[in-house]
């Protein structure tokens, strides 16, 4: 017999050990209120981690309506473990982007590997084949002993996961501020393929129906980490270790494998699966049911438990990794045992359907929980949180743009290489199987990754960003250009864009300067996804991402998949053939707010107003270039991003042997460095010049693309940037290596 | 010449090595669960990449003692070829059809991407169709693929010529650059690098396409006799 030294009803309201739990008073006493009793200890544990920011969205839904998430090809919108989109064929794709920061503070290998364990599930679930890993990461500095260890360690957990579990890790980018300092992020996104008849739903339907756990066993680990992922991080944050849980990819390959196996040859039998993700066994059981105006009733004792004598609180509140739970046909509990059996894995019959909409909990022939599976997923409390415009804002908005006094401009390109946000990530990529499955036609490096989809001439483009930057000076602006980056990107490798999943970080909801940014930077988003016809299917909200006291940028991570019709328009941003012409699309404006330049000229610091954009130009040049390329007429596209025109130019030539003379006009330190929006570098063959210029008519030819692998750049006749490839591409690649050996 | 892919639990390259061969050789092939006891059927044995029983215990080590594994063993003694590509190639070592052991890379990390080999030996039944001292573009994806034998070892390998594959450059400190080795008789390969990643030239090389057409065509040649 265990020890249950549980506090009891009474003492959890005198006492109020809810609050330790997260609940508010008033959230507790709307719990007394829907239950017409006092709950008891494991009652409010269901309670408060089903009504904590990270699974109710309680704080972030007001703002999540206002997202467009429907178009004609979105087959399943925001709401299920992954959004799906039709690519036709009977095809379809299955994506979804989610946070894993605050584990990743605190424990980063494991942080971050069961942050992509997580998303995987997640789209497995759906009855999706996970076919490619994409990440959105985000540090301090690469300065102290701290930070480095947990760049190390993440990039080392993603890598650790995703290799082995055997899906590549295709893509992805990585930021550094000192606004992460304390706080991370470490955002993960899974992209799968489905036919349209396998589409699964996380659904309890048919009483009487068997509720079946399978998967690893249930452990203490990870009890709390909803409640955890909804608080600020402290110095005190090192205690709730506990609270990040452990990942097994070996275990989740063989529920991978054997999940698929049950969608795609049990469908008859299958009536709904779920991952246990955050909140595990709570919000599986709550949220399938309630989906479907069912109940449901589970023995605890039936739970496949990793340790002795674990109470309800603990088995239901659990995030042990690399479960699931599904509801089958009554009488086919056999077959699916038998299934899972293959796979050495456990299929434990926990549960059944009911038609009370009540979750109730037996555990040692008693009733352990019983309690409304609405009131769990449903009735949440939506906070309308006030919203304030900051002080900061507008004293950004203010300021007159003002150019860097830049007197060197080549020593100042080197330097812009080395800036770790620009800098190759190849320490980084190299650690991920990026090729198996053997369909990665576009590896890390490029704009966007491409996976091609084998048995057709099709193939798929994706890519994650976000420029915080921008969106911490102005964040409605700086959300539309996250969305329309990300859909350069995608577009420049010769993909007409799908939809998008968002990956929302902020600080604390509680801040009205931190609310307004989300609130602004989602109108932004919204108003881009509705001009680029890409709305969102998906994705999370992570809040409270502060450390003693500091807010994070607000950073919405946009995940964003293109279709490419056929592979022969696939298109990387490295220039091809001497010979070719070089052309940019879109002038330089006096662009720094927010640039790499301003931050490295200023000791980090960042100020002044974010690029304008316009929506309109940013979608004709997309057709213009999509257009370019599906005829044929495009050797290389890149996105002129952060750094500018200089960088993106020179990003062209690396690895390739080449080098280019290009001439330009205006001022000299906007011309190479601004990062005026809606521009690419583009290189065209000599023969398809009149043609590509009557495809793309604002854009201008500038130079061409040498034999001689030299990086010539002239400004108003004055040669102002000159040097040997070889020594741009030495410093690009060697300053990560090199931040991380150096001392602390 | 049909083939068969032993599927381990944690197997992850199982399906590229399918497609290569069914795709781009064009032969017969079959996915084989790691329980399987007979492989007579088949006339060529591959044992693909991936993290067996999650890498656990050390790679290779718990599933050169899956059920399948004696049944791998009679088709070598058979003359068979049998492939083993990196963790294939780690079950091969663990089994003892061949020499040798994997220390983790140099730099202690994952290393993925395609690396230049040299082709040393040409008349094995996996390289004919490859020149001695050739060049091929072929991707490594491994924690823990640098080879490592005693002194006595590295001698007989050289000595019997039964070094296929060497990096051009150092990848992961393997001794003698050593990327791929046979056994004596020359029907068992084991190498780090993916072959099956490399037959198609929209994913950057088809340069691995010839190691499987070689063994086509050694069988083809060995059984013509019967024809």
């Amino acid at each position: 017999m265990s020890l249950m030294l549980e506090p009891n009803p009474q003492q959890i309201k005198d006492e109020k050990l809810y609050s330790t739990m997260g609940l508010t008073d008033e959230e507790f006493a709307k719990v007394e209120k829907i239950l017409g009793r006092l709950p008891n200890y494991a009652e409010t544990g269901l309670f408060s981690v089903m009504w904590s920011e990270h699974c109710s969205y309680k704080n972030s839904k007001p703002v999540l309506s206002r997202f467009p998430t429907k178009g004609e090809h979105v087959l399943q919108g925001p709401g299920e473990g992954a959004g799906i989109v039709d690519i036709g064929d009977g095809q379809a794709v299955a994506f979804k982007i989610e946070s894993h920061n605050h584990p990743s503070a605190i424990e980063p290998y494991q942080g971050a590997a069961t942050g992509v364990g997580g998303i995987i599930r997640d789209v497995f679930s759906m009855g999706a084949r996970p076919v490619a890993i994409l990440n959105s990461l985000r540090f301090g500095e690469l300065e102290t002993a701290r930070v480095k260890y947990l760049f190390e360690e993440v990039v080392a957990g993603i890598a650790g996961y995703g290799n082995c579990i055997g899906i590549p890790t295709v893509g992805g980018e990585i930021g550094f501020d000192p606004s992460y300092d304390g706080n991370p992020l470490v955002n993960a996104m899974c992209v799968g393929l489905i036919d349209h008849k396998d589409i699964q739903k996380g659904q309890a339907k048919g009483v009487g129906n068997t509720v079946m756990y399978v998967g690893a066993k249930t452990g203490r680990d990870g009890i709390h980490g909803a409640t955890f992922a909804s608080e600020e991080l402290s110095e005190s944050s090192d205690e709730k270790r506990p609270a990040v849980q452990v990942g097994d990819p070996f275990m989740e390959k063989l529920l991978l494998e054997a999940c698929l196996e049950l969608i795609y040859n049990h469908q008859d039998v299958l009536v709904g699966i779920q991952d246990m993700g955050a909140a595990g066994l709570t919000s599986s059981s709550a949220e399938m049911a309630s989906k479907s105006g069912s109940g449901i009733e589970m023995n605890l004792d039936l739970i496949p438990q990793r340790e002795t004598g674990m109470t309800p609180y603990e088995m239901m509140l659990s995030e042990s990794q690399e479960r699931m739970l599904i509801v089958v046909k009554k009488g086919h509990e056999k077959e699916i045992e038998d299934l899972f059996a293959k796979y050495g894995l456990e299929a434990a019959s926990v549960g059944v359907v009911t038609d009370d909409k009540m979750l109730r909990l037996i555990h040692k022939g008693e009733v352990a929980a019983e309690v409304p599976v609405d009131a769990l997923a449903e009735d949440a409390p939506v906070y309308h949180k006030p919203s304030a415009e900051p002080e900061y804002f507008r004293t950004f908005q203010a300021m007159e743009d003002v150019t860097p006094d830049v007197t060197d401009h080549k020593e100042t390109l080197v330097k812009l290489l080395q800036q770790p946000t620009i800098a190759s990530k190849e320490w980084v990529y190299d650690q991920y199987d990026y090729q198996v499955r053997t369909n990665t036609v576009v590896a890390p490096g490029s704009d966007a990754a491409v996976i091609r989809l084998r048995g057709t001439n099709k193939a798929l483009a994706m890519t994650t960003d976000c420029n915080a930057r921008y969106i911490y000076l102005d964040p409605k602006t700086g959300g539309k250009i996250a969305v329309a980056e990300a859909a350069r990107n995608i577009v420049a490798s010769g993909a007409r864009p799908l939809a998008i999943t968002d990956g929302l970080n902020y600080g604390s909801p509680e801040n009205p300067g931190v609310f307004w940014q989300l609130e602004q930077s989602a109108d932004g988003i919204s108003e881009a996804c509705l001009a680029l016809q890409s709305p969102v299917i998906g994705g999370n909200v992570s809040l409270y991402n502060e450390t003693n006291g500091t807010a994070i940028y607000p950073t919405p991570i946009i995940g964003m998949v293109g279709l490419i019709e056929d592979v022969n328009h696939i298109t990387t941003q490295a220039a091809k053939q001497a010979g070719d012409l070089v052309y940019v699309i879109g002038d330089a404006a006096n662009d720094f707010g927010g640039s790499e330049l301003q931050k490295l000229m200023n000791d980090g610091d960042i100020f002044g107003q974010s690029p304008a954009i316009d929506l309109t130009v940013e979608k004709a040049r997309q057709d213009a270039l999509l257009t370019a390329i599906q005829s044929g007429l495009v050797q290389s596209a890149h996105d002129i991003s952060e750094g500018g025109f200089a960088v993106a130019l020179v990003e062209k030539l690396f690895g390739t042997g080449l080098g280019a003379r290009v001439s330009l006009q205006g001022e000299a330190t906007a011309a190479l460095f601004a990062e005026t929006q809606s521009r690419f570098v583009i290189t065209v063959k000599p023969e398809n010049k009149e043609a590509f210029e009557a495809v793309v008519q604002d854009a201008k030819q500038i130079g061409e693309v040498t034999a001689q692998p030299l990086a010539s750049i002239t400004i108003n006749g004055e040669e102002v940037v000159q040097a040997p490839v070889s020594e741009l591409e030495d410093a690009w690649k060697g300053a990560i290596p090199c931040l991380l050996n150096s001392e602390a | 010449m049909k083939f068969a892919v032993i599927v381990f639990p944690g197997s992850n390259c199982d399906v590229d090595m399918y497609h290569a061969v069914k795709d781009e050789l064009g032969e017969q092939v079959d996915l084989v669960w790691h329980d399987a006891d007979n492989l007579d059927e088949y006339d060529g044995i591959l044992l693909p990449g991936g993290f067996s029983y999650g890498d656990y215990l050390r790679s290779g080590a718990i599933a050169h003692m899956s059920n399948v594994m004696a049944a791998v063993k009679r088709a070598a003694e058979a003359d068979k070829p049998v492939l083993g590509v990196c963790n294939g190639f780690q079950i091969l070592l663990e089994s003892g059809l061949l020499p040798g052991a994997m220390l983790r890379n140099k730099n202690l990390k994952f290393i993925c991407r395609t690396v230049e080999l040299s082709v040393e030996n040409d008349e094995t039944m996996f390289t004919s169709l490859y020149e001695k001292g050739e060049k091929i573009s072929i991707p490594v994806a491994h924690g823990e693929g640098n080879y490592y034998c005693d002194e006595a070892t590295l001698a007989k390998l050289k000595e019997n010529n039964q070094i296929a594959f060497t990096y051009a450059s150092d990848v992961n400190g393997s001794l003698s650059d050593i990327a791929g080795i046979t056994n004596e008789k020359g029907n068992v390969l084991g190498m780090m690098p993916h072959p099956e990643r490399a037959v198609d030239e929209l994913l950057g090389s088809a340069d691995g396409l010839k190691l499987f057409q070689s063994i086509v065509k050694h069988w083809r040649n060995s059984h013509v006799v019967n024809a």
